[in-house]
């Protein structure tokens, strides 16, 4: 980042274009003690060319104080001059009470970055469009590995996945790990993580860093490896459906697989002490996945942690906001798991606001480019004109998922060389499709044109006989053919040349085709050999296209 | 052969269905489907042919296509999948037989009335289609075992297939001209042994390309039909066979460092003379053995685990205990992959198909290219029934016969452990100096029971 003394403090009789001014205002949800920006990131942008404005007080519930933000080089300010920025940071959407809207302190043509749900918030997303706001989701950057920097979602989903096992762990009247002391045994708790995303993963790590015996369920088995590499073991069903969906989310699944998912959730309900579930579904409420019957099979003292409350939650008897006890078990459904981790989550938040706004060109280049994809997928209005939904996001390459979906590194480790390997191994097959058709292709056309002459020549005909024409142009399909097999087969994997052999094994029997046009009409002597010959190539074709079958079947993977 | 163009558009359909059927086995996701592309496709063509008008078909076809149908049913059924390369070998051996017969209706049809190209027509197809009948048929008895693996090295063998190659385009030449029945008999004849003799020269080891030689034979053997019948279908469908039998000989030569010629004529050691007397590379010494329950413990200390299956294996129908094997192993962590040679048991891929079978997990089962750096990192090799395909000899001693021919290193990891039956050579007939290597150890049993007696003391620790 170029630094750009000169803008923030403009000497004397210059007149520059003015510093842009950034604004942070606090939090006024209750139960909100993030901050937007902590002082360590004040510090960058003001050293980048911002003229940053704290609202008093803003970071004093993440253990911020006042002076920290001025020894970074912020000014203090009250609640209007923070909210008159041309760019404010806030974390929670902005409170829209009545029609009013703390947004409506901002000056027209502002812009404000926050979360802000556009889907589920469309009034607030009219109320700023009137006031000819530009606006910025940070939950609606793309998933695409250059956003990870920026990506606010996963880092609240981190710690609200850690904090979620904190919290169990708290309510839990037991160890998470187990212990011999001279007073008896006690067994280690066991953890059972509902949806393997950033957040269950934080969890697995988490829990299993205490101690506890942790099994992770998720509908989507390219997750298998990653939880794994964090020591907890992978539940699944056995019906066949993968759950990946659009953008390394999960999606809905069919009823036999949810069929499938509770009854194993049933059996686990009886066993585990501790169940967090982490479950969403990318624009529909939480699906419910815990239900009182579950609730009820627990042993007293044991925690469920509904990650999805705030969605509606995934269990049947979450509170939004509360811990509640049903039949001994508590039920924790709170909806500001990241916020009581404040000083961390600002921490975290902040520097993702700093990656966006860097991303925008920073204090001195600032401006909203359509076409940057992360700006572009974030950007909800532009003065006042709707921008959302972003157009669509270019395909999402599964190593791209895999690293956001891994915030784990050992799992990112993991794939590469088989990747390498798949590339080898087409290499491998390529390669001598190469160097080959040389000597290949000039044998060929050397018997065309062999065939060619000793046709023209041998028939002693100065022009071409019907017959002959006809013969080319038979040669032409059967040269043409021969280079199609030559290029597609090139492409089989050496695991399948069995089962590429008894297909074309089966194929070749269609010299039947030469049985059926010899046999047909009356019996004779020459038809009858015909049916011997369809006899045989039936065989062939029934047995290969079989034992083919056969051979697929049981590849697996 | 008049050809309508609704039947012309039905076997467009049915040759597009038949590439994509081939395509589709380019990897394991799409193969299935593309087994199914090629039976619609074949539905598509014998649909499409009866339906011809002129044609007229008579209870007769019928009859044999149930009859066909019925006995490929059953066998494909029946066979076991180390059977494998027997019943595909057999199989050729059905479509040469039937191009023969096809060839001759159709000159029992013409009586000698056609011209001289439909002469040579008839003449080449029946010639392909005999010559793979009776090599295929040979084929399928060496594989059995009904017949010796060991190359028939006759003296002057080049001489007479070029005596017997030359009879037959002389009788080509009296067939054309004369029109009569007999010297296509003759031909047929000498095609005939020309086929048994080819299959005969070749050994055991080489039997992956034979068996793919066969199949590209039977593939041309169907165009050159298209030509005799004026089948477009006929010759493209051929054609892709042909092409693609050919592409898979040609690898399997290429992972043996042989060339094709040397492979078909040559049958193996022409060139090298008997290896018996090449004594100064061969390392005697002693081999060291190792028990079941020390093998055990050396895979319990392990990491990595590296099992390098050959045509022992499918011998032995050791497959399910590998698999066995290996899953008690992956249940301890440790990380188990498969090494297959490209040519490996008796067909190419043949390995891949057993392990399939035993219900090994396909991305654990890796070629050659994509494990052979691996070994120096790996803890414990076990090789089960394989010899020549990781004989260092064909890397350090250029006067081996498979000097030269890619292997796999497992001399390079810290423990190979060999199970053979005895202490006989490989099908190449040479010594092994990784048996002699100080990091190897030889279990020496049948495989399955050796196999079986490994995870039985993995499950008593």
């Amino acid at each position: 980042m170029p630094m750009q003394p000169l803008r923030s403090m403009p000497p004397c009789g210059i007149v520059g274009p003015p510093a842009m001014k950034l604004g942070i205002v606090k939090e006024v949800r209750p139960d909100e003690r993030r901050v937007a920006v902590s002082p360590p990131t004040v510090a960058r942008l003001v050293k980048a060319g911002w003229e940053v404005v704290v609202e008093r007080e803003a970071g004093e519930k993440a253990s911020f104080p006042d002076r920290e933000y001025v020894a970074a080089g912020a000014t203090m300010v009250d609640a209007d001059a923070a909210w008159k920025a041309d760019v404010v940071v806030k974390v929670r959407p902005p409170q829209l009470d009545n029609g009013k809207s703390e947004a409506d302190r901002m000056r027209e043509g502002a812009t404000l970055i926050s979360f802000l749900f556009p889907a589920q918030n469309p009034e607030l997303v009219a109320h700023l469009a009137a006031r000819k706001i530009s606006a910025l989701a940070i939950d609606c950057i793309p998933r695409i590995s250059r956003a990870q920097k920026v990506d606010a979602l996963s880092s609240m989903a981190n710690i609200a996945g850690y904090r979620a096992v904190v919290e169990a762990a708290n309510r839990f009247g037991s160890f998470f790990t187990g212990q011999f002391t001279a007073a008896g045994k006690v067994p280690p708790a066991k953890v059972l993580v509902i949806g393997a995303g950033v957040a269950g993963l934080a969890a697995i790590a988490a829990a299993k860093g205490m101690g506890a015996i942790v099994r992770a369920f998720d509908v989507r088995p390219s997750v298998a490896d990653q939880i794994k590499s964090l020591g907890g073991e992978f539940l699944t069903v056995t019906v066949q459906e993968s759950g990946e969906g659009q953008g390394g989310y999960a999606k809905e699944m069919s009823k036999e697989f949810i069929d499938a998912e509770m009854a194993l959730f049933r059996a686990q309900a009886k066993d585990v002490n501790i169940v967090i579930t982490t479950a969403l579904i990318p624009g529909k409420p939480a699906p419910k996945l815990w239900l009182t019957d579950m609730v009820e099979m627990m042993k007293p003292g044991s925690v469920v942690v509904d990650l999805a409350a705030e969605n509606g939650g995934n269990c049947e008897l979450t509170k939004p906001g509360e811990a509640v006890v049903h039949h001994g078990v508590t039920i924790i459904g709170y909806t500001d798991m990241a916020s009581r981790m404040a000083n961390v989550a600002s921490d975290l938040y902040g520097t993702n606001l700093w990656h966006l706004l860097d991303e925008m060109g920073g204090a001195a280049g600032y401006k909203i480019d359509l076409d940057n994809d992360i700006v572009r997928g974030s950007l909800v209005l532009e003065k006042g004109e709707k921008r959302w939904p972003p157009p669509p996001p270019k395909k999402v390459d599964p190593e791209v998922k895999q690293s956001r979906e891994g915030t784990v590194p050992p799992a990112a480790v993991a794939a590469p060389p088989k990747a390498e390997a798949a590339k080898k191994g087409h290499g491998h097959g390529a390669a001598p499709a190469k160097q080959l058709p040389g000597s290949f292709l000039v044998g060929l056309l050397f018997a065309f044109a062999a065939a060619f002459f000793g046709v023209r020549y041998g028939t002693s005909v100065a022009n071409l006989s019907p017959e002959t024409a006809d013969l080319l142009q038979r040669l032409t399909v059967f040269v043409l053919a021969v280079f199609v097999g030559w290029q597609v087969i090139w492409n089989v994997s050496p695991a399948l040349h069995t089962p590429l052999m008894s297909v074309t094994n089966a194929i070749s029997g269609i010299i039947v085709v030469g049985g059926l046009l010899g046999g047909s009409g009356e019996l004779g002597t020459a038809s009858g050999v015909a049916v011997a010959a369809i006899l045989f190539a039936t065989i062939n074709i029934v047995g290969g296209f079989w034992v083919t079958r056969r051979m697929l079947a049981m590849f697996r993977k | 052969m008049l050809e309508l163009p609704i039947i012309t558009f039905a076997y467009l359909v049915a040759a597009v269905l038949f590439i994509l059927s081939l395509r589709g086995l380019s990897s394991q996701e799409t193969a299935r489907r593309g087994n199914v592309f090629g039976m619609v496709g074949m539905a598509i063509a014998i649909v499409a042919t009866l339906t011809i008008p002129h044609l007229d078909p008579n209870p007769a076809l019928a009859g044999s296509i149930l009859v066909g149908a019925a006995i490929g049913g059953v066998l494909a059924a029946r066979v076991g999948m180390t059977q494998m390369p027997e019943l595909v070998a057999l199989l050729h051996s059905f479509v040469g037989l039937a191009a023969v017969l096809v060839g001759y209706s159709v000159e029992l049809h013409t009586h000698g009335e056609a011209g001289a190209i439909e002469h040579v027509e008839v003449y080449i197809d029946v010639l392909i289609g005999a010559l793979t009948f009776t090599g295929s048929v040979l084929a399928f008895l060496k594989l059995r075992g009904s017949v010796s693996g060991k190359p028939m090295l006759l003296p002057g063998r080049h001489a007479a297939n070029l005596i017997m190659l030359i009879a037959s385009v002389v009788l080509a030449y009296l067939y054309v001209h004369e029109g009569a029945l007999w010297p296509l008999a003759a031909g047929t004849a000498i095609a005939c042994v020309l086929g048994v003799h080819l299959v005969a020269a070749i050994g055991g080891a080489d039997m992956p390309v034979v068996v793919s030689m066969l199949n590209s034979y039977s593939g041309w053997t169907a165009a050159a039909a298209g030509f005799m019948l004026r089948n477009n279908l006929l010759i493209v469908t051929g054609a892709l066979v042909g092409s693609s039998g050919a592409i898979l000989s040609y690898i399997m030569c290429r992972a043996m460092n042989r060339s094709i010629w040397n492979v078909i004529f040559g049958g193996f050691g022409a060139e090298a003379p008997k290896p018996a007397a090449g004594a100064p590379a061969a390392p005697q010494g002693d081999v060291q053995d190792i028990d079941h329950a020390t093998l055990a413990h050396k895979l319990l200390d392990a990491k990595s685990i590296i099992i390098v299956p050959g045509y022992g294996m499918a011998v032995a129908r050791a497959q399910h205990a590998v698999r066995e094997l290996t899953e008690i192993l992956r249940g301890h962590g440790k990380e188990v992959r498969f090494a297959i040679h490209p040519v490996a048991g008796r067909l190419p891929g043949h390995m891949n198909v057993l392990l399939a079978e035993a219900n090994v997990p396909y991305d654990i089962v890796l070629e050659m290219d994509e494990i052979n750096a691996d070994f120096p990192t790996t803890d414990v090799v076990i090789v089960i029934g394989a010899n020549d395909i990781v004989n260092p000899a064909a890397e350090d001693d250029p006067s081996s016969p498979i000097a030269g021919m890619p292997v796999l290193q497992v001399w390079k990891s810290k423990l190979v452990v060999v199970n053979k039956r005895s202490r006989a050579t490989g099908y190449a007939g040479i010594d092994n100096p990784l048996f002699y290597k100080p990091v190897t150890r030889m279990l020496f049993g049948d495989a399955r029971d050796a196999v079986e007696k490994v995870v039985a003391a993995l499950r008593a620790q």
